[in-house]
């Protein structure tokens, strides 16, 4: 994708984006892939390797603390409201965290980004030019890399009894698969398990569309961690080694 | 849904909105509008341009700890809208009501560019709104309304003075840059959307009478839901 940062859409027309330095890489992937496992050793080899990094996720930003989590337990929300509260959620992360770290130089690693907000809110009938173009602020990531796993590879990896007992008894959430990743919003099916499978196989096909309309890097995530590791960070590499010989001249 | 604000709405109720910038007198036009409404014997409900209990804690801690930007504003009072247009305005359209709102949507897109966003971007962000029957502009010259607002109160809010734009360190100064841009946007916006444009500084009686003559033109093919048609609700003085 973009050499130099750029906006995805209309931007933010109050902020200059020419000196930022760093890179925004982005891994994307539906729950359960092994996106934040990856991310934590891609982390610590960038750093070995002797880059600055910093990582963000797709959770709550310092300014929205628990407004979702309380808006979401009311279970009122239509799908505008839902939209356009992570999009805020989103922001604050994008002008305090990702474009601060840019600025002074840090490879990003992002895990998901907008990419999960346009599926999870198209999947609830939002138009899908209508979400672009609200996300329009956002920065293009220097690449994205999706990581790509099937239902059936998919299903032993969400249930299974360590991360359920974990769930439904030390977290207290009385379910073992979570409420909005299985879709239960939608009532996709009579209950949990059959509304996830659903609900992730509709997410998965929105991903192989926005595949195509993004141009993401595919990994297929149902190898061993080593061999998706080692397609990662070959990937990153060349995002950061590319840029490399286009960086000096500026720096005279 | 995008593309919802550009068609009429599909509802049997209507919704008459009235905007324009602070001191500008919309509030009290829309209230004896709808006092001869209700007279008339319409089902009237009102609505108006505030936080809802959704972001208004996420708000409010924004602004006292400086986090806000021009985006996660206009974002979180667009979430707001979202949230009161789905509980507080198309229930009532659909009950076939008629829906008055004082301030609407415009009042984020003149709010939000003066504070730095995309005037399209912030269009596009409130698409899934319903679009009014009838919307009234109440255009007035900045210093009646500086007048008007500084004569009832003592002192200005610190964003209500737009003092987070750094225009000037004096509030009533600020007050007034704030306020004039808010107004060039008003113009634009109700040109772009032919908002009816009232003149403001006319007599009270005067505006009402010539807005109340627009909404027995608009109300003359009204006819209410048949849960509201009980004979004695419809009628137009």
């Amino acid at each position: 994708m973009s050499p130099r940062q750029a906006f995805y859409g209309y931007g933010l027309p109050y902020t200059d984006i020419s000196e930022l330095s760093g890179k925004l890489i982005v891994i994307e992937g539906t729950d359960g892939v092994g996106r934040t496992t990856q991310i934590e050793q891609l982390k610590r080899w960038l750093e070995v390797e002797g880059y600055a990094v910093a990582t963000t996720g797709w959770t709550q930003s310092a300014l929205m603390g628990k407004a979702i989590d309380a808006a979401k337990s009311g279970h009122t929300l239509n799908i505008n409201t839902f939209s356009l509260l992570y999009a805020a959620d989103f922001a604050d992360r994008l002008e305090h965290e990702i474009i601060p770290s840019l600025r002074a130089g840090f490879v990003v690693l992002a895990d998901r980004y907008i990419y999960t907000a346009f599926a999870r809110s198209v999947i609830r009938g939002a138009d899908r030019r209508w979400i672009r173009k609200t996300y329009g602020f956002a920065l293009e990531p220097n690449s994205v890399f999706y990581m790509r796993l099937q239902i059936e590879d998919l299903i032993p990896r969400v249930i299974n009894s360590q991360t359920f007992h974990k769930r439904y008894w030390e977290d207290g959430a009385g379910e073992g698969m979570d409420y909005y990743e299985s879709g239960m919003d939608l009532r996709l099916g009579e209950d949990f398990y059959d509304s996830f499978i659903e609900y992730q196989r509709r997410m998965l096909k929105e991903f192989d569309r926005m595949t195509r309309e993004f141009g993401f890097h595919v990994v297929e995530a149902a190898r061993s961690f080593e061999e998706v590791h080692r397609e990662l960070k070959q990937g990153i590499l060349a995002v950061l080694e590319n840029e490399e010989p286009e960086k000096k001249p500026r720096r005279d | 849904m995008a593309r919802f604000f550009e068609q009429n709405h599909p509802y049997p109720g209507r919704l008459l909105i009235v905007e324009g910038i602070d001191g500008s007198g919309k509030s009290t036009q829309l209230e004896l509008l709808q006092k001869w409404l209700v007279n008339s014997g319409f089902r009237v409900f009102f609505t108006e341009w505030n936080s809802s209990a959704l972001v208004k804690s996420t708000i409010r801690r924004g602004k006292k700890k400086n986090l806000l930007t021009p985006t996660t504003f206009s974002l979180l009072h667009a979430t707001d809208f979202a949230d009161r247009l789905n509980h507080l305005i198309i229930p009532p359209l659909k009950a076939g009501m008629i829906v008055c709102a004082d301030r609407y949507i415009y009042t984020a897109f003149a709010r939000d560019v003066v504070r730095g966003v995309h005037p399209d971007w912030v269009r596009n962000l409130y698409g899934f709104a319903v679009r009014p029957n009838v919307g009234f502009y109440f255009k007035v010259p900045i210093d009646v309304s500086i007048k008007r607002i500084l004569d009832g109160r003592v002192q200005l809010k610190f964003h209500e003075a737009g003092m987070d734009l750094g225009l000037s360190d004096d509030p009533k100064e600020s007050f007034r840059l704030f306020q004039s841009r808010i107004l060039e946007q008003y113009d634009r916006i109700a040109e772009q959307y032919h908002l009816t444009v009232i003149d403001a500084t006319l007599p009270i009686r005067k505006q009402q009478s010539q807005i109340r003559d627009i909404i027995r033109r608009q109300l003359h093919d009204y006819a209410p839901a048949p849960y509201l048609q009980k004979e004695e609700n419809v009628y137009v003085a």
